[in-house]
């Protein structure tokens, strides 16, 4: 005889700590609502992807933003994305692909329930901004099978040879005029308004100063953040549909200020349960996260004091390390260059370099990567990446595989075995080279 | 013994087998050593613009993987296993020194995979050319034609660099023409084969067209002119078959045991999507004009449809696989793809819904090139040419 034991549905836990946390909690949810509401109030609703998003842009035709891998990372760290994931897989989609397509497929054919609670509506255009991962185009074909409903594309080009041309710029900017905001226009029934563009790159950049701000303070010693983890709540605001919002603003302020007074204390990060209290290792890592299993797979880290102090991930929706800002000035231009500039629009030699880079300006111990069974955007390459990084920075580099929303490929005991084993190989260098000093 | 008076194709088949088979390339660094200052050029699935190669005087050879022959030993050190084979074969057979000969490389943007793989292959291979290919994938004429045709500029300057010396015009509407040549016959192939599979199995005409990739464009010309008239004139025995497409194998190459598998299994292959660079553009390049306009605008609206381009109209998403089926009085659709390939596993379900909409039967498999264990596909190829047959109720 078996015992069946039923346990209450507790609410997934939390991860808020901080005020900043608090306020970004409240604009998505204030987010997540106007876009419920939107059959309602009439507002139109385009979908689009992170990297490569124009929100600068779609507000000008006063449409709110719908970001469907957004919505796979809310389902992951929900815990729904498993279901929606098989769910997809017996419509027919393959085992092999991008578990994020799935999730959101899925999600779909369970009637599209938000993060909320409630209905997202149907989009009204989808603007397929391809920039950076070959899914992107196919995940909204489907969509547009689904949704019978308008469809832009706007191609940025990969930088193959390591840079943009003004040929490069030129083909974007003719994209935007040509194709996206008279689609726009049309869609919206609102008139393009230059200037309009302006004030909300104006504002995007004044957000970027201070985005960036916090995630170079990781710099510090201790680093007051974590980069990678609370990273990606960092980003939250500038990845997704408050770019170009006063809200971005006062949000990137306001966390500035808090990691600033973090510095002054001489603190650590802030993790899920409490300030961490000793930095032991600094890393640097390659790939997304784990959203089905992010609390856990955090915890690994920050119970053996290992701090993330940089992260690619965190600069696939833009990369501003390198001095990029939105420009009001040269408008369609630099929405053009912010697409060309997302970390997965790189090539191989160049994320090389980024990666090299950052674990010397921050003094990292070593390169950790996060391969992703579905994204091949940024997986395929890796352990070449992981090789030319320890051999241009003498650092140790470790190598570990997961899923982005999948939680079959979430090996709790696999990744904390290497983790382990990686804090352990820091270790042993340190002492061999502090042995040869 | 052969007879001598019967037409047989074999030697041709031969001639092609060996081509296929050979993984150090014996032949084109044979082509390469026989006049000083020769070059050669690989390009990756699924289209490359070999009229400029040509037209820079080198031989391009297509870099498909190295099938199941190869023997992968360092490639898997660069991949996880769950990216799909073509990329750690290429590796393999770079690592190796079996591409040594090779004087430039270029990767065309199929998927995300083969993009890194350029990467990969710039920071590996430090001392070898190698360029990205960055093909359009907005088709409003006046937006793609321009980025194309740059592209193709930049792509004739990365190939004046390997020869050092510049490319003409001339030169490239030389080349156009002889690809337009090429591309006429390996339709006309494509014809004669959906008209008498019996006399053309695609098992041959595979190896024919792999050769084609292999060897320089104006000998492949004639092979397919000879080819075609003896097959016409061969008597193989028609058998009660169905007649199925493939689709999806437009990147890593299945075994040529599966396509033998599939035909044992009791169907014609009428059309594929093997190889489709040697039919990419539909009709004539215009060779008068501008030549890097001409090969643009036959890219962006005369090339053919398939999954890693976008499909800028819902109305004809799959329509192309529904034509191909009705035009070569196919009975159904073999979905053959590779394991974990993206453009292919990810628009299926597009393509299966359209021809679901046209009452076309299909199934599905994956492969990878060196799958060695034949017996599901040959049960699977067989079930549904049965079912087939009883659908349309033979
Ligand atoms: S996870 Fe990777 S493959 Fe999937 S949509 Fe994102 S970038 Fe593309
Ligand atoms: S088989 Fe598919 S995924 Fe693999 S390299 Fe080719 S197109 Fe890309």
């Amino acid at each position: 005889m078996s015992t069946i034991i039923t346990r209450p549905k507790a609410a997934p836990a939390e991860i808020i700590r901080d005020a900043s946390m608090a306020k970004q909690k409240d604009m998505l949810a204030r987010h997540y609502d106007r876009l419920c509401d939107a059959p309602q109030t009439g507002e139109k609703v385009c979908a689009t992807f992170v990297p490569g998003n124009l929100n600068e842009l779609i507000m000008c035709f006063d449409m709110v933003n719908n970001l469907p891998e957004v919505n796979a990372i809310q389902s992951g760290l929900r815990k729904q994305s498993g279901g929606y994931v098989m769910e997809s897989e017996k419509l027919g989609h393959s085992e092999d692909v991008c578990t994020y397509v799935k999730s959101d497929i899925g999600m779909m054919a369970k009637g599209n329930i938000g993060p909320n609670g409630r209905k997202l509506p149907n989009p009204d255009v989808l603007l397929l901004s391809y920039t950076g991962c070959f899914t992107f185009m196919k995940w909204f074909e489907l969509l547009r099978q689904q949704y019978q409903c308008e469809t832009i594309m706007m191609h940025t080009p990969y930088l193959g040879d390591g840079k943009i041309t003004p040929e490069m710029i030129q083909y974007m900017v003719k994209q935007l005029k040509q194709d996206v905001i008279p689609t726009l226009e049309r869609v919206s029934g609102v008139k393009f308004d230059i200037d309009r563009l302006r004030e909300n790159l104006r504002r995007s950049a004044k957000a970027e100063e201070d985005h960036i701000w916090v995630l170079q303070s990781a710099q510090n010693k201790p680093s007051p953040i974590d980069a990678y983890f609370g990273g990606i709540y960092y980003v939250g605001p500038i990845f997704g549909a408050f770019r170009g919002t006063d809200d971005a603003i006062d949000y990137y302020k306001f966390l500035r200020q808090e990691v600033e007074e973090r510095i002054r204390l001489g603190k650590g990060p802030v993790t899920p349960d409490g300030d961490m209290p000793q930095e032991r290792y600094r890393l640097v890592v390659e790939g997304p996260p784990n959203y089905t299993h992010f609390r856990q797979f955090w915890k690994m880290f920050y119970d053996e004091g290992a701090v993330v102090v940089a992260s690619s991930y965190t600069k696939v929706g833009g990369t501003y390390d390198y001095g990029f800002r939105h420009d009001p000035d040269r408008p369609l231009e630099s929405l053009a260059e912010y697409c060309l500039n997302v970390y997965t629009n790189r090539n191989l030699p160049m994320r090389v370099d980024m990666l090299v880079d950052y674990i010397n300006r921050y003094e990292a111990d070593g390169l950790l990567i996060n391969s992703i069974k579905s994204c091949n955007s940024f997986s395929a390459g890796q352990l070449l990446i992981m090789r030319e990084v320890e051999k241009r920075t003498g650092k140790p580099a470790a190598f570990i595989e997961t899923d982005l929303v999948d939680p079959r490929y979430f090996s709790a005991a696999n990744v904390k075995n290497r983790l382990e084993s990686y804090f352990q190989m820091i270790e042993q260098k340190r002492s061999s080279s502090s042995f040869a000093a | 013994m052969l007879d001598k008076a019967k037409p047989t194709t074999a030697p041709i088949v031969e001639r092609c087998q060996a081509l296929f088979s050979d993984l150090t390339f014996e032949a084109q660094r044979a082509w390469k050593e026989a006049k000083p200052g020769r070059k050669v050029v690989g390009f990756l699935p699924y289209y490359a613009p070999r009229e400029l190669v040509h037209a820079a005087g080198c031989l391009p050879i297509g870099i498909l993987g190295g099938g199941d022959q190869l023997e992968v030993i360092h490639g898997d050190a660069y991949y996880q296993s769950y990216i799909c084979r073509i990329p750690r074969s290429t590796v393999e057979l770079g690592v190796s020194g079996r591409l040594d000969f090779v004087d430039g490389m270029l990767f065309p943007s199929i998927c995300d995979v083969i993009r890194n793989l350029s990467g990969m292959w710039k920071l590996m291979f430090p001392q070898k050319a190698t360029r990205y290919v960055d093909l359009p994938q907005n088709f409003t004429m006046d937006i793609g034609v321009p980025f194309y045709a740059q592209e193709l500029r930049e792509v004739r300057e990365f190939l004046e660099q390997i020869v050092g010396k510049p490319i003409t015009d001339d030169e490239i509407r030389n080349s156009i023409t002889l690809f337009n040549e090429n591309r006429r016959l390996v339709r006309e192939v494509y014809k004669l084969r959906a008209e008498m599979p019996w006399n053309l199995p695609s098992s041959e005409v595979y190896l024919l067209m792999r050769a084609g990739l292999l060897t320089p464009v104006e000998e492949h010309n004639a092979m397919l002119a000879e080819y075609m008239s003896l097959a016409q004139q061969m008597e193989r025995p028609l058998k009660d078959n169905s007649r199925v497409v493939i689709s999806g194998a437009f990147c890593e190459q299945p075994p040529l045991n599966l396509i033998k598998s599939i035909e044992l299994a009791g169907c014609y292959i009428v059309d594929d999507d093997f190889l489709v660079v040697n039919r990419w553009e539909k009709s004539e390049v215009a060779t008068s004009g501008d030549p890097l306009e001409n090969l643009a605008r036959a890219y962006i609206s005369d090339s053919t449809s398939i999954a890693p381009k976008y499909e800028p109209n819902p109305k004809i998403k799959g329509k192309y696989l529904i034509d191909s089926v009705r035009e070569n009085g196919a009975e159904g659709v073999i979905f053959a793809m590779p394991s974990f390939c993206d453009p292919a596993l990810l628009d299926r379900p597009m393509l299966q819904s359209a021809l679901k909409e046209a009452n076309i039967p299909y199934i599905g498999f994956k492969y990878a090139e060196n799958t060695g264990q034949m017996q599901p596909v040959r049960e699977q190829a067989g079930t549904f040419a049965d079912s087939i047959k009883l659908w349309s109720g033979q």
